[in-house]
């Protein structure tokens, strides 16, 4: 008995740590001014009633939506991106490198070694010289730098798992080793796929320190980026906007990440 | 019985095929698989490394950005004696292991947890992931509301304990500015960090908890084992490789951002919350001065490559053992 | 002429002597168990045949052409696998169609093809199927489905019944050598189970540290092992080794033992005053467990032996009593102590 309120207590608090900033957040979008911002009431009631004003200004009048819709760009093609350069290495070092690839899962990380706070200021130089410096394009060949090791650690994980009976018997059917690969073994990791996807595209909503440093115009800012410098005009905070920029895009982001909880961590646990 | 399908080799099947054939070959097909991944990264990644390097050692600057004078160590002399630098540096660290402590805690107590099945656990599992879902500047922006200096609903709840105000514990005043305050400062990014690298911990820890085999909980539970018995010696010891993968994940990404100091406090007040990455940037490319700016990035580097070695050979040893 | 040859075949990793000089002919619609213990080398040549593993020396000649260079998706071998292989993601129809369509078989022959395999093997039923809906004895007749609708020259199986339970391992070994009949392909069958290879094999080769000790039918093996190894791996219980003088071991069957027999016996090879251990009683025979003591001169612990009775025999000794064991030369094998190898004059003779 004891055991199950001890548990339930420790969910409780999880679930308080994470939501308590979220759930403040969220009560602030649909606050008019004068409540929000009058001193003696009691912060957690509505005393006024709620209001959409501050939606519909963030949607309407705001650089938002562009802000989005470049997210939505920069992170499709950087999955894309990410994609084609994970999968067939992740794969190669699984089955085609012999043991060193397959035991290469730690080694991959020494690429963070180099974070992109050690690399952005030549990196801007980079991006300026290749003439792509405040577009959108900047991110697109930068980010995968960060989700490439990443992935391809995460799917090389996922395709050490599948048993190479599967590789062996398809080879006796007649497969190549590229077609064993796309026939047989891809299919065996498309949650992992999956996974790989989700994380490349939030990082690329979410990279503030390349998309700050590249891009000052704020029509090609991404969100990460744009959303601080567009909301908050000098001293002035647009605090209700601000939160519900925040929650528009983390909201649906925690749904897909919490879908995918369980191949995260499967795919640590295949990996080491 | 058997009809004779020995295409024993392709020569009749022309170039095409022939090619084909010649690229399935294991040792061609690996390197045409790797290669595009590894020479992104070596572009990327690589050269840029190459070039932060050649930066800190010449006087480049956002107006006059070439690399033709070789200053030596010149630069990293002048940074490291600056004030902001030496406070960056000693916060930096302060955040970092302050968010490795807490974090380390609170993940091992939520992979205890997330082994069990429960009602709800789904929903839980995405109220759980919502603060790394979130973008960081995002996170610091609902941080800097949640301990706004005259708003936040922390400095209300305390005020209404009694904690806060005219004779209370923590100050004649009403508010505690945990954004304009040196330690405070730290405590609120630290706090900020630990909530958003939850998630990415537990999911790394619970990869390792979920390894070990029921029975020998089960064992222990027999032999009379109490929970923090079992605790510090079964699943401690248990855990330890995929703790220190935990510490390399979260150390790594904590040690590396920018905007979370300079979103909630511009570093201030004066240095005394600055960071590394946030001061190089300040620097480099607010300041125009690539070359200082190069230097102080740099200055990172060493720190994780001793961490990272440390790491791994602790991983790989506790894997042997 | 033979479908399958190995010559002087060799695999090494590194000193370890995975196979070691293995030479053996399968003939055309013969059923050919390889038999050996846990790390005899089995798997290993069962790979090599099917192209999985290169071999360091030797040869393999499908239909009397070397196949060593030939990649296995090449080469026409099926494989049946210990776990099955079948793909997780597709049908069991698309499962057994793979091998057509990997293969480029033309479009026309899928269908008569797959209808032939599914029917012989009775999995019509289960075509829409994923894998992971079906038991195991449905899952190892889909995966022989699969190797059949190739037509291949050789089947090889790894061990495919010891995924399976106890109980429908014995329906599915009569099941395959059924199949094996109807279709009469070529088979290499690779066991550590002596009851299976028994029971299915036409002939057995019996493997062990990467050396083949013997390889003739089931009833050379029974009566007449090559050698120690072979006696006493084939049989259940084993061959009783009672060592005679410090050169010669002698083999006798338990069921060839006589306990406690009346009268004058003539042609005795071996006289034994047996301490009882216990008895076992099986249903079908009892098995008597007793001890004695090697006269062979040296100062050697008592070493075990094993009789078997019939069932309504109804023996009534107890631990510790004695009883006399006699085995007549005619069921004795002699071996000779140094090699292990049977000495010419075995059985039926002086």
């Amino acid at each position: 008995m004891l055991r199950k309120t001890g548990f339930y207590c420790g969910i409780g608090f999880l679930t308080l740590f994470s939501i308590i900033p979220v759930l403040w957040a969220l009560l602030t979008v649909f606050k008019t001014a004068g409540d929000m911002y009058s001193v003696g009431t009691v912060p957690f009631f509505y005393n006024e009633p709620p209001t959409m004003d501050h939606l519909i200004f963030l949607f309407t009048q705001t650089n938002f939506s562009l802000f989005l819709w470049n997210s939505v760009i920069i992170g499709v093609c950087v999955v894309m991106i990410t994609l084609i350069l994970s999968i067939p290495a992740a794969f190669s070092l699984a089955r085609l490198t012999g043991s060193w690839g397959e035991r290469s899962g730690m080694a991959i990380f020494l690429v963070y070694l180099i974070p992109p706070s050690l690399l952005f200021i030549p990196m801007y130089q980079i991006v300026v010289w290749m003439g792509v410096a405040n577009t959108i394009w900047s991110l697109v060949i930068v980010l995968p730098t960060i989700t490439v090791p990443f992935c391809t650690w995460l799917l090389l994980g996922f395709f050490r798992s599948v048993p190479r009976s599967l590789d062996e018997a398809a080879m006796l059917d007649g497969c190549g080793q590229f077609t064993t690969f796309h026939r047989v073994l891809l299919p065996q990791v498309w949650p992992g796929v999956g996974a790989c996807a989700v994380f490349a595209f939030s990082l690329s909503l979410g990279n503030y320190i390349y998309a700050a440093t590249f891009i000052s115009q704020s029509a090609a800012r991404n969100i990460a980026a744009g959303v601080p410098t567009e909301l908050i005009r000098g001293d002035v905070f647009y605090w209700p906007e601000l939160m519900a920029a925040t929650l528009v895009v983390a909201i649906p982001l925690a749904v897909v990440y919490g879908l995918f909880f369980n191949y995260l961590v499967g795919g640590f646990r295949n990996a080491t | 019985m058997s009809t004779s399908q020995h295409s024993v080799s392709p020569q009749s099947a022309g170039r095409i095929a022939r090619l084909g054939a010649y690229l399935d070959q294991p040792k061609v097909l690996a390197w045409l698989m790797l290669g595009p991944a590894v020479l992104y990264v070596v572009a990327f990644v690589g050269f840029p490394f190459l070039l932060a390097i050649a930066l800190s050692l010449s006087d480049a600057t956002i107006g006059d950005p070439s690399l033709d004078t070789f200053v030596g160590l010149a630069n990293f002399r002048t940074v490291i004696q600056t004030d902001a630098f030496q406070l960056a540096l000693r916060n930096s660290l302060i955040v970092t292991a302050g968010t490795l402590a807490l974090v380390l805690v609170l993940a091992t107590l939520a992979s205890e947890l997330l082994v069990h099945a429960f009602r709800g656990k789904r929903l839980f599992q995405m109220i759980f992931i919502l603060p790394w879902a979130m973008p960081v500047s995002l996170t610091a922006i609902v941080w800097m509301w949640f301990l706004d200096s005259t708003f936040s609903p922390v400095d209300w709840v305390l005020l209404q304990l009694g904690l806060l105000g005219p004779g209370g514990v923590w100050g004649p005043f009403k508010h505690l500015y945990f954004l304009g305050n040196e330690w405070l400062g730290l405590a609120s990014v630290i706090v900020a960090d630990t909530w958003r690298m939850l998630p990415l911990a537990t999911i790394i820890v619970l990869a390792g908890r979920m390894s070990i085999p029921e029975e020998r909980f089960e064992q222990a539970r027999i032999d009379g084992a109490g929970v923090f018995r079992i605790l510090f010696h079964i699943t401690l010891p248990a855990l330890k490789p995929m703790l220190i993968v935990a510490i390399l994940f979260t150390g790594l990404l904590v040690i590396g951002e920018m905007s979370l100091v300079q979103l909630l406090t511009r570093g201030g007040p004066g240095h005394s919350t600055q960071v590394l990455p946030y001061w190089a940037y300040l620097k480099g490319i607010e300041g125009g001065s690539l070359a200082q700016g190069a230097a102080i990035a740099l200055c990172l580097f060493p720190f994780l490559l001793v961490a990272s070695v440390l790491a791994l050979r602790a991983a790989y040893r506790s894997q042997e053992a | 002429m033979a479908v399958l040859t190995l010559r002087a075949l060799e695999k090494h990793y590194g000193s370890i002597k995975a196979v070691t000089g293995v030479d053996l002919q399968l003939e055309e619609g013969e059923f050919l168990a390889v038999l050996g213990p846990s790390g005899s080398g089995k798997s290993t040549l069962m790979r090599m045949v099917a192209g999985l593993e290169s071999p360091t020396a030797g040869d393999i000649l499908v239909d009397g052409k070397s196949v060593i260079n030939v990649p296995p998706q090449h080469r026409n071998v099926a494989m049946v696998f210990q776990s099955f292989a079948l793909y997780p993601h597709m049908s069991v129809r698309d499962n057994i169609l793979f091998p057509l369509v990997s293969r480029k078989v033309p479009r026309q022959e899928h269908a008569a093809r797959l209808e032939k395999a599914t029917r012989m093997l009775g999995v019509e039923d289960l075509l829409d199927r994923r894998p992971n809906r079906l038991s195991g004895g449905q899952k190892q007749r889909v995966a022989l489905a699969r190797a059949l609708v190739r037509q291949p020259e050789l089947f090889v199986f790894d061990e495919p019944l010891s995924a399976l339970d106890a109980q429908i391992r014995s329906r599915a070994r009569a099941e395959l050598r059924e199949l094996h009949d109807q279709t009469r392909i070529t088979t290499l069958y690779v066991t550590h189970d002596q009851v299976e290879a028994m029971g299915l094999a036409d002939r057995v080769a019996v493997i062990n540290e990467g050396r083949l000790h013997q390889v003739g039918t089931p009833h050379e093996l029974y009566n007449d092992p090559a050698d120690l190894f072979v006696a006493g791996f084939i049989g259940n219980p084993p061959m009783n080794l009672i060592p005679i003088d410090q050169t010669t071991i002698a083999g006798i069957r338990p069921e060839d033992m006589l306990v406690d027999p009346e009268g004058d016996i003539a042609d005795v090879a071996i006289d034994l005053v047996v301490t009882i251990e216990h008895l076992e009683y099986l249903g079908s025979e009892w098995l008597v467990h007793g001890q004695f003591q090697p006269g062979d001169g040296a100062n050697s612990k008592p070493l075990h032996v094993i009789a078997r009775l019939p069932a309504n025999s109804h023996p009534e000794f107890v631990t510790g009593q004695t009883c006399r064991m006699v085995g007549l030369r005619k069921n004795v094998c002699l071996f000779d102590r140094a090699s292990g190898k049977r000495r010419a004059n075995g059985r039926a003779g002086a």
